[in-house]
């Protein structure tokens, strides 16, 4: 019986010796995207070694599932890299309350287009995961929220959990081992800010998605003030295959301190935008040259955008070499986000870019922290000054005194996702900015608005 | 106001959650697929069904983009503008949607049959521009496609 992610030699490996990259590349097997035809069907999935991985660890203790995944160095894949064993391990073995563990499915940071992938062609390995999971935490219940758009992928996930609950992989004594779990989907309804983990819970409590004061974080109080686990899906749809082949085999694919496969999703001015799963630490310039077909009608790159909307931008410059892990990018001063990579080319208006962006995090921002929801609004303004051609040499400077007036001092990261582009832009691109601006300024020195201060300090 | 199956469905779901006021959103979306939006007496339904205060539900009508507070036209066009679809032709699509229609953006054609408004990124990135019509997502999508669809659709 085939493994699942033991498919024909994927297409890395012709690509991997000519580029000359680490040799482990060329091992290199899909594990989530796997060219399996119809994997999704349960028969299918079965067929190819489909819940063994479940089998198996309910023949081990829980902690002996969350010390494989420790070990495995398995990382969130929803844009923060936390360590997934670490995070299951704070869920109290002990509890009088009920735990729960929460995939997060919302998928709605711009340039993000990965876990529709996982829900059209491998539903099973997201839902093996989660069983396996639940398991390992102790969680009697796993909601899967959904972001209300994705209606079609909801019904296509609710086709395969029923087939599972069909086969006994789900519900009351999971294949005779005594573990009971069920798993419910939940659709949300248009709100970006309820992919943020404490947002999240709320939505599902069926509240307004106002992200909640930490701590206590969610492993101590959760929903209902239960012990919950909240992953991301394709953090969760890694684990089938590190219970199959163990730690050690999973945490030597890609970068040793990010291990693992990585759904890459380039977008922009690339030939072939595509979801891509490679191994973690791929060169930039590799995924838009070699695997996205190069940039639209042979022009060169202006600026990239490496993991989602809200991660710092790089120059067109500055990609020479860059690899796509998280610590490769925390040295370029950026991160590796949910590696939704959006290329711009060179005759990009890279303001109007980031205005738009600056109008998304104004629009979603949940107006709890007067810094958010007011530096948001402002950042926005000031922005299409400049589109108008109304902006002066001092609100560049006012523009990133908002954005740092924001970052750090909200209740979630939104702020700082809202706070970091602009930031960046404006690091990287000061002179199209001081280009676009009014030549005669009306203030001749910057002053802070005293207002701005107060209501920055006034959270 | 919700049919015989809904309700069904209502009790199947409540066994799975803490509270009843978790159903709240499911509940807002069996309501939305019967009626098209949520108005003010279907709001006072939901609460009294859910036993929460009416004013809860209001603010999570009001909180989520997606349910409708007013009636929208029988197709709902949803153009993303957001940034990979910005880069590859999104506002054209989006200025070429209301041009043919002779509405602005939030508005309902005359007939009743379209609305359009401009929405954040639909996770369809990679197969930009897209619009969503209803349920349905029509990605990758030219603007002699976007005629021919309004035309099916007329
Ligand atoms: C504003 C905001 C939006 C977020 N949106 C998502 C999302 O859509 N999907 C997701 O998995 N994580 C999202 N996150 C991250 C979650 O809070 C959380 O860290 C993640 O789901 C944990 O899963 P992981 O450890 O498996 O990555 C978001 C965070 C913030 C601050
Ligand atoms: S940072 Fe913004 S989105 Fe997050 S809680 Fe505060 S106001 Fe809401
Ligand atoms: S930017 Fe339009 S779908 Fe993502």
């Amino acid at each position: 019986m085939q493994m699942v992610g033991q498919t024909s030699p994927s297409v890395s490996s012709v690509h991997v010796v000519c580029h000359n990259i680490e040799i482990k590349m060329i091992e290199f097997e899909k594990i989530i995207l796997t060219e399996i035809p119809n994997l999704h069907k349960i028969d299918i999935y079965e067929q190819y070694g489909g819940y063994t991985a479940l089998r198996k660890a309910l023949g081990m203790t829980p902690d002996a599932v969350i010390d494989e995944v420790k070990k495995s160095n398995l990382r969130g894949r929803g844009g923060a890299c936390f360590p997934a064993g670490l995070k299951w391990s704070f869920m109290p073995k002990q509890s009088a309350k009920p735990k729960y563990l929460c995939a997060n499915g919302d998928e709605s940071e711009p340039g993000t287009f990965k876990d529709r992938q996982i829900f059209e062609l491998n539903p099973h390995v997201f839902i093996e995961g989660a069983l396996i999971e639940a398991f390992a935490i102790g969680a009697q219940m796993v909601y899967v929220y959904i972001r209300g758009e994705y209606k079609k992928w909801i019904d296509l996930l609710q086709v395969a959990i029923d087939d599972a609950y069909e086969k006994g992989y789900i519900g009351q004594n999971i294949l005779g081992s005594g573990f009971s779990t069920d798993m419910q989907v939940y659709r949300g309804a248009g709100a970006y800010i309820c992919g943020e983990e404490s947002s999240l819970m709320n939505s599902i409590e069926g509240g307004r998605g106002y992200p909640r004061v930490k701590p206590p974080f969610p492993a101590q109080s959760g929903m209902w003030g239960c012990p919950t686990t909240v992953n991301n899906i394709e953090t969760i749809s890694n684990v089938p295959a590190i219970m199959n082949r163990g730690w050690e085999w999973y945490s030597k694919i890609g970068a040793p301190k990010h291990p693992g496969p990585l759904l890459y999703g380039i977008s922009g001015h690339v030939n072939k935008p595509a979801v891509l799963e490679l191994p973690t630490g791929v060169l930039l310039t590799d995924l838009i040259y070699d695997y996205c077909g190069g940039v639209k009608n042979g022009k060169n790159i202006k600026a990239v955008i490496p993991g989602g909307s809200s991660t710092m931008w790089l120059r067109g410059e500055e990609l020479e070499g860059v690899r796509m892990d998280a610590d490769s990018l925390k040295i370029v001063g950026t991160s590796i986000g949910t590696a939704g990579v959006i290329v711009m080319d060179e005759d990009t208006d890279v303001i109007k870019v980031l205005t738009r962006i600056a109008h998304f995090y104004h629009h979603e921002s949940c107006g709890q922290c007067t810094p958010c929801r007011e530096g948001t609004g402002w950042m926005e303004k000031i922005l299409k000054r400049f589109l108008a051609g109304e902006g002066t040499m001092q609100d560049i400077d006012l523009l990133l005194d908002v954005a740092n007036n924001i970052e750090g001092n909200t209740i979630c990261a939104l702020g700082d996702a809202a706070a970091w582009p602009v930031q960046s832009v404006i690091k990287k691109f000061r002179g199209e900015f001081e280009k676009r601006a009014k030549k005669s300024p009306t203030v001749s020195q910057y002053v802070k608005p005293p207002h701005l201060v107060e209501t920055m300090l006034n959270v | 106001m919700l049919s015989e199956e809904n309700l069904k469905k209502v009790e199947k779901l409540k066994p799975r959650f803490q509270t009843t006021q978790a159903l709240t959103l499911p509940v807002l979306w069996m309501i939305q697929q019967q009626h098209g939006w949520i108005s003010s007496e279907a709001m006072l339904y939901v609460a009294q069904l859910l036993n929460v205060p009416v004013s809860h539900v209001y603010g999570v009508v009001t909180f989520y983009t997606m349910y409708n507070q007013k009636p929208v036209g029988k197709y709902h066009l949803q153009v993303c503008t957001n940034v990979s679809c910005m880069l590859n032709g999104g506002e054209e699509l989006r200025d070429h949607v209301c041009e043919r229609l002779g509405v602005k953006l939030g508005e309902t054609t005359s007939d009743s049959r379209f609305t359009v408004t401009e929405v954040e990124c639909l996770g369809s990135c990679g197969t930009a521009p897209m619009m969503q019509v209803n349920d349905d997502y029509f990605e990758n999508i030219s603007l002699e496609q976007v005629d021919e669809l309004l035309e099916k659709l007329s």
